[in-house]
C-alpha cells in the first residue's frame, strides 16, 4: 500500500486552485462519463474524473498535472459525494499524483520482468541527468518514479513517459529519448528494436508469416 | 507447433489494422446474430464442452461460471458481465496485445458471452497504465455501436447490449474480482467477503460474472469452430490454444499462441530463439506470472506448459507469463523483488498482508545481502505460512509462494551467503 497523503491545505493552495472548474470540453467528457452508468451511481464516474480534472491541472501547469485538495473537492461536489470518499480513492490509486510532477512523468519499471532485462541501466541513466526517484527535476523537466509491472514484460525493459510507452530500452536509446522530449520533440514510441512491430520474437515472427504483408483470413483453411 | 490456419487472434501482433472494417476480413462479427440464435443455454453448453478454463490465473471452467448466473430475474435486477483487463501480473502482456490489436474479438465475445449468461451490459475493466490501449479499445466500441453491432437490437438479434469502458488508475488489487467490481463502484479496489458470491451479489448488488479478456475474446471462434475443435488441443482436462508471454532471459522475448500442455522446451526453442547462454545456462522459471512458485532449470524444461503439469511441479499455469532465468540471475533479489512488489500493492485491508508482505520483503532484503541467520530462513517459511490463507483475497498467498518456492528450491543457496556474511564479519572482527 502506498503510503499517499494529499498535499498540505495552505491558504496559497486555496488561493491558486481554490477556484478550479472543468473546461467546457471536460464537463463534456465528464457528463459522457458518468452516463456510462446507471442512474443514481454517478459515483462510479469519480476515476474518470479524477483523471480528466488532473489533466486539466496538467495542462494549466504544463506539467503532467497532479490533484489538489481544492479540486478533489470539487470533484466531490461534481459527483454529490462525500469528500473524503475522492479523497481515499485519489490516496488509493498510483496514477493519480498526490503532489506536483514535472512536465515529463518519467515512470521506470523496475519489477522483476524488466529487472532482468536491465532496468538498473534505465535508472543509472536517470539519476546521470540529475533526477532521483519522487522528486521534480530542478528545470521542473522531469519527475522519475520507479513504478510496478506496467504489463510491457515482452518488450522489457520498459518506461512509461506520460501517456507513452518506450519499450525494448537501452540505457542509451533512453537517454536520446530523454534528448528528444527536452527539445520538444516527439520520439517513436513503443518498442525501440529497429524493424520489430510489437511483441513479436526479434528478427520476425514465428508464427502467422502471411499477417506481416496483409490481411490475411485464415477460414478458407479451416 | 500449432499451425496458423488454428490460432484465434491472428493479428496478435498489429501488422494489420484493428479496425471494424479489417476485423471482418479477418472473420470476425461474422453473423453473430446466428451464434446469438443458438439460444443462452446451447452456448453455455457448448463452453463447458469446449473445456475452456478461465484465462486469468484460476483455471476455473469458464461455461461453468455462466452456468451459475440466474436464468430469469426474480426481483428485476439486471446482471452484468465485467470483463477484466487489468493485466497487472509481472510477467503478464497478452491482454494488451488483443486490445490494442483485435479489439473487435473481445467485443464480440462480449456480446455473445453477455448474451449466454443474460447479461444487461458488460464493463471493460481496463488497467489505467493501458492509456494507448483503451483509446483503441474505446474507438472499437464506438465502431461496433456505430455499426449496430451492440446497443440496442445488437446484431438485429432482438438483444439490447452495451459495452462500456472503464479505465483504472494503476491497482493491482483490483484484478482480484470483487476488488474489481468495488472500483467500478467508484470506491477503493478492496476484495469483498465472500460469500456472497458475485453471481448472487456482484456489481451494484446485482449478480455479476467477471471474465478475463482472453477467456471472452476466445469465445466467437470457439462458438464459429466448435467446442470439439478447441477441445482437440491440449491435454485432458486443460484444452485449448492460449496465449504464452515468454519474459527474461531467453533470445528472442515474445508473446505467442501454441496449444496448452505445449512442452517447456519447444515454447523457448521454437518461438524465443532459445535461452540466452544455452540451455545449461538456465536457472529457474517462473511459468505463470510472478504469484506462483519457481520451478528449477532440470524440473521445467520437459514439462508440459498447462494447468495440472505446473501444479505437479508444485507450481502454476497462472496467466502463463513465462518468467525465464539463466544463471547470471540474483535469484534472491529476483524474488525480493517481487516481494516489494506485493508490499507495494497490498490494498491495507487484512493485517497478515498488509504487515506480513512488509515484513518478508524487509527479510528478504536482508537474506539477499546474508545479513540474517540461518534460524531466520525457518522463520521466514514459518511467517509465509500464517499470511497464506488467512486474508480475504489471494494477494497474501501470492506474495507467501514465490518466498516459498524460492527456500523449497533454493536455500542452499540463501545458507551459502548468509555464511559468506557472517565470515567476512568474523574476520572484521579479528
Amino acid at each position: 500500500m502506498a503510503d499517499r497523503s494529499p498535499a498540505p491545505d495552505t491558504p496559497e493552495l486555496r488561493e491558486r486552485w481554490g477556484a478550479f472548474e472543468f473546461t467546457e470540453s471536460s464537463r463534456e467528457r465528464a457528463d459522457k462519463a458518468i452516463a456510462r452508468y446507471p442512474e443514481g451511481r454517478q459515483r462510479s464516474a469519480v476515476m474518470p474524473l479524477l483523471d480528466l480534472a488532473q489533466r486539466q491541472v496538467g495542462e494549466e501547469t504544463d506539467t503532467q498535472g497532479w490533484l489538489p485538495l481544492p479540486v478533489i473537492e470539487y470533484v466531490a461536489d461534481y459527483l454529490d459525494m462525500p469528500v473524503i470518499r475522492v479523497l481515499e480513492v485519489a490516496s488509493f490509486y498510483f496514477m493519480y499524483n498526490m503532489k506536483p510532477v514535472g512536465k515529463y512523468h518519467v515512470q521506470v519499471c523496475g519489477t522483476t520482468p524488466c529487472m532482468l532485462r536491465g532496468s538498473d541501466g534505465l535508472f543509472e541513466t536517470c539519476k546521470k541527468r540529475g533526477m532521483s526517484k519522487g522528486h521534480v527535476s530542478e528545470d521542473g523537466l522531469w519527475t522519475l518514479t520507479e513504478v510496478e509491472c506496467m504489463g510491457n514484460c515482452a518488450t522489457a525493459p520498459m518506461v512509461q513517459i506520460n501517456d507513452d510507452n518506450y519499450e525494448d530500452l537501452t540505457p542509451a536509446r533512453l537517454d536520446e529519448i530523454l534528448d528528444e522530449l527536452a527539445a520538444g520533440k516527439q520520439p517513436k514510441t513503443g518498442t525501440q528494436i529497429a524493424g520489430k512491430r510489437t511483441s513479436e520474437p526479434e528478427g520476425g515472427p514465428t508464427t502467422l508469416k502471411e499477417m506481416v504483408d496483409a490481411n490475411h483470413d485464415y477460414r478458407k483453411e479451416w | 507447433m500449432l499451425a496458423d490456419k488454428d490460432r484465434i487472434f491472428t493479428n496478435l501482433y498489429g501488422f494489420q489494422d484493428w479496425g471494424l472494417k479489417a476485423a471482418q476480413q479477418r472473420g470476425d462479427w461474422d453473423d453473430t446474430k446466428a451464434l446469438i440464435a443458438r439460444g443462452h443455454d446451447n452456448i453455455i453448453e457448448e463452453m463447458k464442452a469446449s473445456g475452456l478454463r478461465g484465462r486469468g490465473g484460476a483455471g476455473f471452467p469458464t461455461g461453468l461460471k455462466w452456468s451459475f448466473m440466474p436464468k430469469e430475474s426474480k426481483d428485476g435486477r439486471p446482471s452484468f458481465l465485467v470483463i477484466n483487463a487489468d493485466e497487472s501480473e509481472p510477467g503478464s502482456c497478452k491482454d494488451r496485445e488483443i486490445i490494442r490489436h483485435d479489439p473487435h474479438k473481445l467485443i464480440e465475445g462480449a456480446l455473445v458471452a453477455g448474451y449466454a449468461m443474460r447479461a444487461r451490459a458488460a464493463y471493460i475493466y481496463i488497467r489505467g497504465e493501458y492509456i494507448r490501449e483503451a483509446e483503441t479499445l474505446q474507438k472499437a466500441v464506438d465502431q461496433a455501436y456505430d455499426q449496430g453491432l451492440i446497443g440496442r437490437n445488437a446484431c438485429k438479434s432482438g438483444y439490447d447490449f452495451d459495452v462500456f469502458v472503464h479505465r483504472g488508475a494503476g491497482a493491482y488489487i483490483c484484478g482480484e474480482e470483487t476488488a474489481m467490481i468495488e472500483s467500478l463502484e467508484g470506491k477503493k479496489g478492496q476484495p469483498r467477503l465472500k460469500p456472497p458470491f458475485p453471481a448472487g451479489a456482484g456489481l451494484y448488488g446485482c449478480p455479476t460474472t467477471v471474465n478475463n479478456v482472453e477467456s471472452i475474446a476466445v469465445v466467437p471462434t470457439i462458438l464459429r469452430r466448435g467446442a470439439s475443435w478447441f477441445a482437440s488441443f491440449g491435454r485432458e482436462n486443460n484444452k485449448g490454444t492460449k496465449l504464452f508471454q515468454i519474459s527474461g532471459h531467453v533470445n528472442k522475448p515474445c508473446v505467442v499462441e501454441e496449444a496448452l500442455s505445449i512442452p517447456f522446451s519447444e515454447l523457448i526453442e521454437k518461438h524465443c530463439g532459445g535461452i540466452t547462454g544455452g540451455k545449461d545456462n538456465l536457472l529457474a522459471v517462473i511459468p505463470g506470472g510472478s504469484s506462483v512458485p519457481l520451478v528449477p532449470a532440470e524440473q521445467i524444461w520437459d514439462a508440459p506448459m498447462d494447468f495440472d503439469g505446473l501444479k505437479d511441479l508444485g507450481s502454476g499455469l497462472g496467466t502463463a507469463g513465462v518468467i525465464v532465468m539463466d544463471k547470471s540471475t540474483d535469484i534472491v533479489r529476483a524474488i525480493s523483488r517481487i516481494s516489494y512488489f506485493y508490499k507495494h500493492e497490498s490494498c491495507g485491508q487484512c493485517t497478515p498482508c498488509r504487515e506480513g508482505t512488509g515484513w518478508m520483503w524487509r527479510m528478504m532484503e536482508r537474506l539477499r545481502t546474508g545479513d540474517a541467520a540461518i534460524e531466520e530462513i525457518d522463520m521466514l517459511q514459518q511467517v509465509t505460512k500464517q499470511v497464506e490463507g488467512h486474508t480475504i483475497c489471494a494477494l497474501g498467498d501470492a506474495a507467501a509462494w514465490p518466498i516459498q518456492g524460492l527456500i523449497r528450491h533454493f536455500r542452499p543457496e540463501l545458507e551459502r551467503r548468509i555464511e559468506e556474511h557472517n565470515a567476512k564479519f568474523a574476520e572484521a572482527a579479528e
